[in-house]
């Protein structure tokens, strides 16, 4: 993975964003980082949520792999990695010296258990069937993991790299931890605050910093006015474009736009007419002008995407020329899919930021090509329910926040139902490559085929944008996957 | 009696009526990307998968041991969190509670008393206005100018040690504690200013005052014991109607208290917390409720007795 342009232009792009190093750190300072997501527990496999990911990836809790903040497959644990001829056996050499917080030595035995917790039945782990090609794992040294797959898995590296590597005698970790990282939980005020100190022990680099305190609000304004009087020293990701404008423009704040993976889209169900005709679902992407949206919410920030692949995705291709922004051809389309008169459908819409206006955008720009849109507002639970597990919908709105995720295209039981079987075939066959050029390659026809097909519409890229004090450095700044690694954080003096 | 009855009550309806809330744990806990395999299998975890008399029972036999279950979505039991997060709404509510009385006893009884000045007036206005507003707006107006703008107070938060670092837990309650102080003091105002006006107009002080006590003497002596009856059952109805309200100010200001527990479960479907939160709440509105029952009778001899006296 690495050595790909990309990657290296993601890099030389994340240096020259982040703000300049403070030449002058206090090495022991408390970093205190305002967010939105509370961790409803702090176990993975649990049902704790982002914010469990946000808080421990990397920095209490490590894989054999991690998914680095520019996007490239890390080696953590894993000293070595070699995979056998036919691709089914993976062999992991574990780095030496390594132990968990209880003091316990890391050993191939751990690995074992933190991979099958979760692989377990009942593990609530939404990556839990990413791993479903292992077939055993094998510990034939203290030291050494065996792999065995029942099919290729070209990304195991990187599907790896969600798997927290626990200590196996650490029992119920819901309200305490035992991991190998930087940092040890040093308390947790359930609704307000989680605390990490520095750990001495730590087998690698020292963190920059002595302790790191997440505070969590609810509100957007309130996590605002933290920052404004000096509570907080990060907001980890801003959601509101309205109360950006308080940091920017001004020397004590530092407003850093990374790359995002958040597509924001509005999703068919294509099980049933009028979206299960293409020609519908390409006439509704080009009777709507994305450009004009992105601007009325965010301003100069945002990007624009032709399909589910953001640019951080090896299989990206830039496709916004597909089923561009073109009502009059958008007219004819659904003349020729038969709805020359129009018609109408309903679009669930959840009621929280920025789903409203986009609604309502969407309605009065598809006013304009002779379709009604029926706004039926509904809150997060529902929307799980009704739409996720039910598919009872025509179109909705959403925010899809992982990265490479377009598999969800190839998932015809997904709540959107697309199902194309070529789509489903190159994805299938894409995990099973030989090597990763390949797999891109098949990815990024995948990719090609979902966006001519109108699949969805992505409607853009929401911004991941970072607001600092302007004293605090070094931290993530496109936070993939909703990781944010803290260990480099600087605090000047 | 009738309190266990009313608590009983109030239970049956409360799980009742939750189970008519659409939708279910589950959004919160596997999310996007889970298989309908998992969905079932968290379902079956936590237990939302019994049906309603299996979920019934087993809350109620819980409940019977004085235990309020585990959260289906922190895994914790609902007890221990409730009661950390009682450290934050009971002080919240109690000092606003005290400091609103502070407030309003001396201007409701002066607004009667003076009532035709103009500063009586000014006093009945502002009272009015306080009514008028809401809670929230107060809050915000507060943050804004003590917190944003003069940074006198923290914006909101609570500390990670609690009351053990108490001098930013009391700067951090001060805010939110004015918040509700203002809103209640408003209201209480005018109770205490219509009770007083009884008082003066009622024929004991005339009396009083024609045997020879001086007005300030005779209103301390008889007025404020007989103004005070009506006033402690309002007061109890404000202190359980504070304790509620503390929703919303547990909000604005991202305090870790009952109320925000209490919305954080209703949005996840998380039924053990909701029941858990409105089964204490209940308890201590009711015990509220005694309470000021028992404060009226110590302070009317005439509730005493009727009780006494009945056949």
């Amino acid at each position: 993975m690495t050595g790909r342009p990309l990657t290296a232009l993601l890099l030389a792009l994340a240096a020259m964003t982040a703000p300049a190093l403070a030449q002058d750190h206090d090495p022991d300072a408390t970093i205190r980082i305002g967010s939105l997501y509370e961790p409803q527990n702090l176990d993975n496999t649990k049902g704790a949520g982002q914010g469990i990911t946000e808080a421990f990836n990397g920095n209490v809790y490590q894989g054999l792999f991690r998914l680095s903040d520019s996007g490239a497959v890390e080696p953590v644990l894993a000293e070595s990695h070699e995979v056998s001829e036919d691709g089914l056996t993976h062999t992991f050499t574990l780095k030496d010296g390594v132990s968990f917080h209880s003091g316990d030595p890391l050993t191939a035995a751990d690995v074992k258990y933190s991979i099958e917790r979760v692989m377990a039945e009942e593990s609530q782990s939404s990556r839990r069937s990413s791993l479903a090609p292992i077939a055993d794992i094998r510990t034939p040294e203290e030291n050494i993991v065996e792999i065995a797959l029942n099919a290729r898995s070209i990304s195991l590296p990187y599907n790896l790299s969600y798997v927290w590597i626990v200590n196996d005698a650490a029992g119920d970790i819901t309200d305490s931890e035992d991991g190998t990282g930087p940092y040890r939980l040093a308390g947790w005020r359930r609704g307000s605050s989680l605390a990490l100190d520095r750990w001495d022990e730590y087998w690698g680099e020292a963190p920059d910093n002595g302790a790191v305190e997440f505070r969590y609000f609810t509100d957007a304004t309130a996590l605002s006015n933290a920052m404004l009087t000096n509570a907080v020293d990060i907001i980890t990701s801003v959601q509101s474009p309205d109360l950006l404008a308080q940091f920017t423009g001004t020397p004590d704040f530092t407003v850093t736009e990374g790359q995002s993976t958040t597509k924001v889209l509005m999703a068919y169900n294509t099980r049933k007419p009028p979206f299960d005709d293409a020609k519908v679902r390409s006439a509704i992407a080009q009777g709507i002008d994305d450009e004009k949206l992105l601007g009325a919410i965010w301003g100069d920030y945002g990007t624009l995407i032709g399909s589910f692949v953001p640019p951080t995705d090896p299989w990206f291709v830039d496709l916004r020329d597909v089923n561009a922004y073109d009502p009059e051809n958008a007219k004819k389309l659904l003349e020729e899919a038969g709805h020359g008169g129009g018609f109408a459908f309903t679009l669930d819409t959840p009621n929280y930021d920025p789903h409203p206006i986009v609604a309502e955008f969407i309605k009065s720009e598809l006013a304009g090509i002779g379709v009604t849109v029926n706004i039926n507002v509904i809150t997060a639970n529902e929307w799980y329910t009704k739409i996720y597990q039910a598919h009872d919908f025509q179109a909705t709105l959403q925010e899809h926040v992982n990265h490479r995720d377009i598999v969800f295209y190839g998932n015809p039981d997904f709540y959107w139902g697309y199902d194309n079987p070529e789509v489903i075939d190159l994805i299938d066959n894409a995990e099973k490559s030989a090597t990763t050029d390949e797999r891109d390659e098949k990815l990024k026809q995948a990719n090609r085929i979902i966006a001519e097909d109108a699949a969805s519409d992505w409607l853009y890229l929401a911004p991941q944008i970072v607001v600092s004090r302007a004293d605090v450095s070094g931290y993530p700044v496109n936070g993939l996957n909703s990781q944010f690694f803290v260990s480099n954080i600087k605090k000047a003096k | 009696m009738i309190l266990g009855v009313s608590l009983l009550i109030a239970t049956l309806v409360l799980f009742a009526l939750l189970r008519l809330l659409p939708g279910d744990p589950t959004a919160a806990l596997v999310g996007v990307g889970a298989d309908p395999e998992q969905i079932e299998a968290a379902r079956r975890q936590v237990g939302s998968d019994l049906s309603l008399p299996q979920q019934f029972a087993k809350f109620a036999g819980d409940l019977a041991r004085l235990d309020l279950g585990d959260s289906y979505v922190s895994r914790r039991p609902v007890a221990g969190e409730i009661a950390e997060r009682l450290t934050v709404t009971l002080p919240l509510t109690f000092i606003s509670f005290v400091l609103a009385i502070l407030i309003a006893l001396p201007l409701g009884i002066m607004a009667a008393v003076w009532r035709d000045r103009w500063y009586g007036a000014v006093i009945s206005v502002i009272s009015q206005l306080g009514i008028a507003i809401p809670v929230f707006w107060i809050g915000i107006l507060l943050v804004t100018v003590f917190a944003v703008h003069l940074r006198i107070f923290p914006s909101g938060g609570f500390p990670l040690d609690g009351w053990r670092d108490s001098a930013q837990a009391v700067r951090t309650m001060t805010l939110p504690v004015a918040t509700i102080a203002i809103i209640m003091s408003a209201s209480l105002l005018r109770y205490v200013r219509s009770a007083t006006l009884d008082v003066l107009d009622s024929d004991f002080l005339r009396t009083a005052r024609a045997m020879g006590s001086g007005f300030a003497e005779a209103l301390v002596r008889h007025g404020l014991r007989n103004g005070a009856v009506p006033v402690i059952s309002i007061l109890g109805i404000e202190l359980a109607t504070t304790f509620l309200g503390a929703v919303v100010v547990e909000r604005v200001f991202s305090l870790p208290g009952l109320g925000s527990m209490l919305l954080l479960g209703i949005e996840q479907r998380d039924f053990p917390t909701v029941q858990g939160v409105l089964f204490v709440s209940t308890l201590l509105v009711l015990g509220i409720g005694f309470a000021a029952d028992l404060a009226q009778r110590a302070i009317d001899p005439r509730l005493r007795e009727r009780r006494r006296g009945a056949p």
